[in-house]
């Protein structure tokens, strides 16, 4: 079951993955103005979305939400992770729990024409809401991206060591600098992970977005899909590419550090047993003479 | 003897971490539910409910319309449409499956030093914005994309063949862009698992298939549990792949929302498919949650 | 071990506290005194409510009823970190992100000393638990052994009150247990501090505490120095929990003021000291293994103290074996013998013995 049949699978399973954005990226350099029909090599594509006005708007505006949408919701769900871990009852814990859950489980064209439908009753109701561009994008984004932060986080706050936190307190420690100087700095790296997710889900977002934008205002994911929907564009081939260039960057850093990490964070702990062992011997060795 | 639990009165700190994810997402998530319940059953936009009810003639009445919901289950459009997402998400899931098992397994089986980089290929995709993977297909089934034109210039057709907005485009698109999302929780259970337990079988007489299939498989199970619940939930209510790359033939209930929404702008109409979807949605998810921690609570208390 | 030192007897009084969780009783109704500068060892297996009672002295579980005395105040209702008592964690609880010196000084800084208190304070740890070199390590960076010595050092570092320990010797291997054990209790006499400690090892209570509590099903059952409890066990459960022991079921046959004799199934048993009861009421004779001498001849007087059977298994451990004898009842009898000489004959398996033993080695069990 091994070896042969094993890699040959694994490799028709990544040339499936890989084959579409290759062709994405090699086309991206084709001369011609079609697609799919080699005409030879040009960068001009990119020289094009340098100067295009509309994709370059969207995608300022899409960063904007990202950044935003990503810190807003590490925050909230942060705070709702450590509630459903520490505080094991409360008034209301099943509700909660509920709508930690529920955002992840509804399609997006639902929730997005909900809260849509919400912002328009609003505006008729009590006239807030009434322009709907960035800040209705975002406020979208961040209800659903604080339940996946929520859950990344949750994951991380079950599996540290709680008497970490009662040792602070034993210290003399009051709740809240317990959690900036204890649970905070061991967590960090799942806040990083849920701010990585959360952003990269808000920058690709097309749906909820397409509800909630209003006249002037774009996101680059709705430039690209309305640019696709109309047939094959070579821009949306250069767009691709910078993107995978970009993500594969970041996931090859992130990889190699945390593997780097693993390594040096191994040969300590080597190197410290092998020490405490020798400290026996020599004490056994001692007490022998 | 003063009670004690008085004086550990939890303070102001606890309820602010509770209070404030809360209240935003049931002031964002909730509440709009609310409100399209409530425009599903008017015929106007509106937040309060107070308009629902009249008062005339010291008679009390309350104004439901219901004729959204009954369209809805005489006309057996939606109700086909629903049946065929769930379909199209269920074969979703299952080729995924198929095809990512295998693939998480024997990832999980390669050299400890080549696995890092394995699941760094895997996580790649992941990553990448799933728009841009759908597009990269559209290039490739198109009736001038790239396989067609390949096919014709190695003369080994004539015409090109039709691929695109059919129902195996569709679920082309959709097992590429969601493959990633089975491997990973998969992969990620099956590295953890203990490899004592495959010498054991095998020291007991099992052969690899038996080991496999008695020992292997039960332990993913919640991997693979986790794995298709991230693919099934998620594809019943897509709507970016089945217009990409979807056709007439390809009704799904993402589709069908946004068409009521944006080309009829019969907003009390796309309220009611909206509740009734989550109603239909919900309702078999909390069943499930309610077994599942009933059988952990039984399994866990040892 | 050492006698008490002078102070006050009710440093620490525990007064009818108790603790349930949903239908179970964790603590019931537990009183206890302890002595200032005294090692106070709660003993007794998982679910025995030891732990619990530690939780709720450090203040991380609240009483149902019940109070909390330090030095005459009562200190029940005080969250954690306005107590003045301290905790060493069964799993150390050092903080990774931070260095053994930053681990040590983590307390003192919040308590606001100033800087040049805190790096003295951490230097007199440092030196206290002989972990100077390794000041600016990282706990991943040391071994089993040391990352227990700055648990206690920081534990130390705010000089409090109270020390607690949970189960400090539970995570580390049997040869550093023993070397620990000594270094341990006299670090911990050298600063004078009085310490609760927790543990479910007979022999890490025995030899590091002053005194000891047994505790059962959230009660206490007896306390006192570790000889008193093993020599002079107060029920059948103590007795049986602390180390080896024969029990024998039996009734009272006679009673006087300077002796009495039970009379069991499997023999007559004189003990050198009355005890005021009725006769006829039902008694357990405990006596302990190593009290018990074996001989292959019959002694003087066989009608009481002395027990007849077979050798049926034999243990080797070196400094003494221990026998299991089959009586002529079918009970089996555990008896513990140095092995004094080189090269004396060890009992073979099957040989006839009689077992005596002296009237003051037993102890009458009403309980």
């Amino acid at each position: 079951m091994n070896s042969v049949f094993g890699r040959v699978w694994l490799a028709f399973g990544y040339a499936f993955l890989y084959i579409p954005i290759a062709t994405l990226i090699v086309f991206s350099f084709n001369e011609s103005r079609m697609v799919t029909l080699w005409g030879g090599f040009s960068t001009h594509w990119y020289h094009e979305i340098l100067h295009d006005a509309e994709l370059i708007d969207a995608f300022l505006t899409s960063l904007k939400i990202a950044l935003m949408t990503a810190t807003a919701s590490v925050v909230l769900g942060t705070m709702a992770a450590f509630a459903l871990v520490r505080y094991r009852s409360f008034f209301g814990r099943t509700v909660f729990v509920a709508h930690i859950n529920a955002p992840l489980v509804v399609p997006e064209v639902i929730t997005g024409l909900s809260l849509l439908l919400f912002f328009v009753a609003c505006e008729k109701a009590f006239g807030m809401f009434s322009e709907r561009g960035i800040v209705t994008i975002w406020i979208g984004h961040t209800s659903i991206c604080t339940c996946y932060a929520a859950v990344v986080i949750q994951s991380r706050l079950l599996t540290m060591d709680k008497s970490l936190e009662e040792a602070a307190m034993d210290l003399g420690c009051q709740p809240l600098q317990v959690f900036l100087l204890v649970t905070l700095p061991l967590i960090m790296q799942s806040l990083v992970s849920a701010w990585l997710l959360t952003f990269t889900i808000s920058l690709d977002d097309v749906v909820t977005s397409s509800f909630l934008n209003g006249p002037g205002v774009s996101t680059l994911p709705i430039v690209i899909f309305a640019r696709a929907r109309l047939g094959l564009n070579p821009t949306v081939n250069a767009v691709a590419t910078l993107s995978v260039v970009v993500v594969s960057i970041g996931v090859l850093a992130g990889s190699l550090w945390m593997a780097r990490n693993e390594r040096r964070r191994a040969q300590e702990q080597a190197a410290a047993y092998r020490e405490g062992m020798q400290g026996i011997e020599l004490g056994i060795s001692k007490a022998g003479a | 003897m003063i009670a004690f639990k008085q004086r550990w009165r939890h303070g102001w700190g606890r309820r602010v971490v509770i209070g404030v994810p809360f209240l935003f997402l049931v002031l964002f998530f909730s509440a709009p539910f609310l409100v399209v319940f409530r425009i599903s059953v008017s015929d106007s936009i509106g937040v309060r409910f107070q308009d629902l009810l009249a008062w005339t003639d010291g008679t009390l009445t309350l104004r439901l319309k219901f004729a959204n919901y009954l369209f809805l289950t005489s006309d057996p459009v939606y109700i086909l449409t629903y049946m065929s997402s769930i379909g199209f998400a269920g074969l979703n899931t299952i080729i995924c499956l198929i095809i990512g098992y295998p693939f998480a397994y024997f990832m999980a089986r390669s050299p400890a030093a080549w696995r890092p980089a394995l699941l760094m290929l895997v996580s790649l995709p992941f990553w990448t914005s799933y728009l841009l993977r759908v597009y990269a297909w559209k290039g490739l089934l198109d009736d001038d994309g790239i396989i067609n034109n390949l096919l014709l210039w190695l003369h080994l057709i004539d015409t090109p063949i039709r691929m695109m907005h059919t129902a195996r485009s569709m679920m082309v698109g959709m097992v590429y862009t969601y493959l990633p999302f089975m491997i990973l929780p998969v992969y990620a259970n099956l590295v953890k698992m203990d490899t004592r337990l495959l010498e054991a079988a095998a020291d007991l007489g099992a052969g690899p298939l038996t080991t496999f299939w008695r020992v292997t498989v039960p332990l993913s199970m919640p991997g693979i549990i986790a794995g298709s619940m991230l693919v099934l939930i998620p594809s019943i209510g897509e709507y970016v792949i089945p217009e990409l790359l979807g056709g007439p033939s390809t009704l799904m209930i993402g589709r069908v929302l946004w068409d009521e929404f944006f080309r009829n702008v019969d907003w009390s109409m796309a309220s009611a498919v909206a509740v009734s979807m989550v109603v239909l949605i919900l309702i078999p998810l909390a069943v499930f949650n309610h077994y599942q921690t009933r059988g952990a609570g039984r399994s866990g208390g040892a | 071990m050492q006698p008490n030192a002078a102070g006050d007897a009710n440093f620490l009084r525990v007064e009818r506290l108790t603790k349930r969780f949903d239908e179970v009783t964790a603590v019931d109704e537990v009183t206890l005194s302890i002595a200032r500068g005294e090692i106070f060892a709660l003993l007794g297996s998982s679910g025995s409510g030891k732990s619990t009672l530690l939780r709720m002295l450090a203040g991380f579980e609240a009483p149902d009823s019940g109070s909390i005395f330090l030095q005459g105040v009562e200190i029940s209702g005080l969250r954690p970190y306005d107590r003045p008592i301290n905790m060493m964690f069964q799993s150390y609880a050092l903080f990774p992100h931070l260095t053994v010196t930053e681990n040590i000084a983590f307390g003192l800084k919040r308590h606001g000393l100033p800087r040049a208190r805190i790096a003295e304070q951490v230097e007199r740890m440092l030196t206290l638990v002989q972990l100077k070199p390794c000041a600016r390590r990282k706990p991943h960076q040391l071994s089993g052994g040391q990352q227990q010595r700055v648990a206690l050092a920081r534990s130390l570092a705010l000089e409090p009150k109270l020390l607690l320990l949970d189960e400090p010797l539970a995570a580390l291997d049997r040869k550093l247990r023993e070397q620990t054990q000594f270094e341990l209790s006299n670090i911990i006499k050298r600063v004078g501090v009085t310490c609760v400690m927790v543990t479910h090892d007979q022999e890490e209570a025995m030899t590091m505490a002053d005194r000891m509590a047994v505790m059962s099903s959230g009660q206490v059952l007896q306390v006192g120095r570790p000889n008193e409890i093993y020599e002079t066990p107060n029920c059948r459960f103590v007795a049986d929990f602390i180390g080896n022991v024969n029990l024998f079921d039996g009734t009272l046959e006679e009673d006087e003021t300077d002796h009495c004799i039970v009379a069991t199934p499997h023999g007559r048993f004189y003990i050198g000291h009355g005890i005021t009861g009725v006769l006829g009421q039902s008694l357990t004779v405990a006596l302990r293994p190593e009290k018990i001498e074996l001989q292959i001849e019959p002694p003087a007087d066989t009608s009481v103290n002395c027990l007849h059977g077979r050798v049926a298994e034999r243990a080797y451990f070196g400094a003494s074996s221990l026998y299991r004898i089959q009586l002529d009842t079918g009970m089996r009898l555990q008896v513990s013998v140095p092995n004094t000489e080189r090269h004396s004959g060890l009992m073979a398996v099957g040989s006839e013995v009689y077992a005596t033993c002296a009237p003051d080695s037993m102890v009458v069990l009403t309980q």
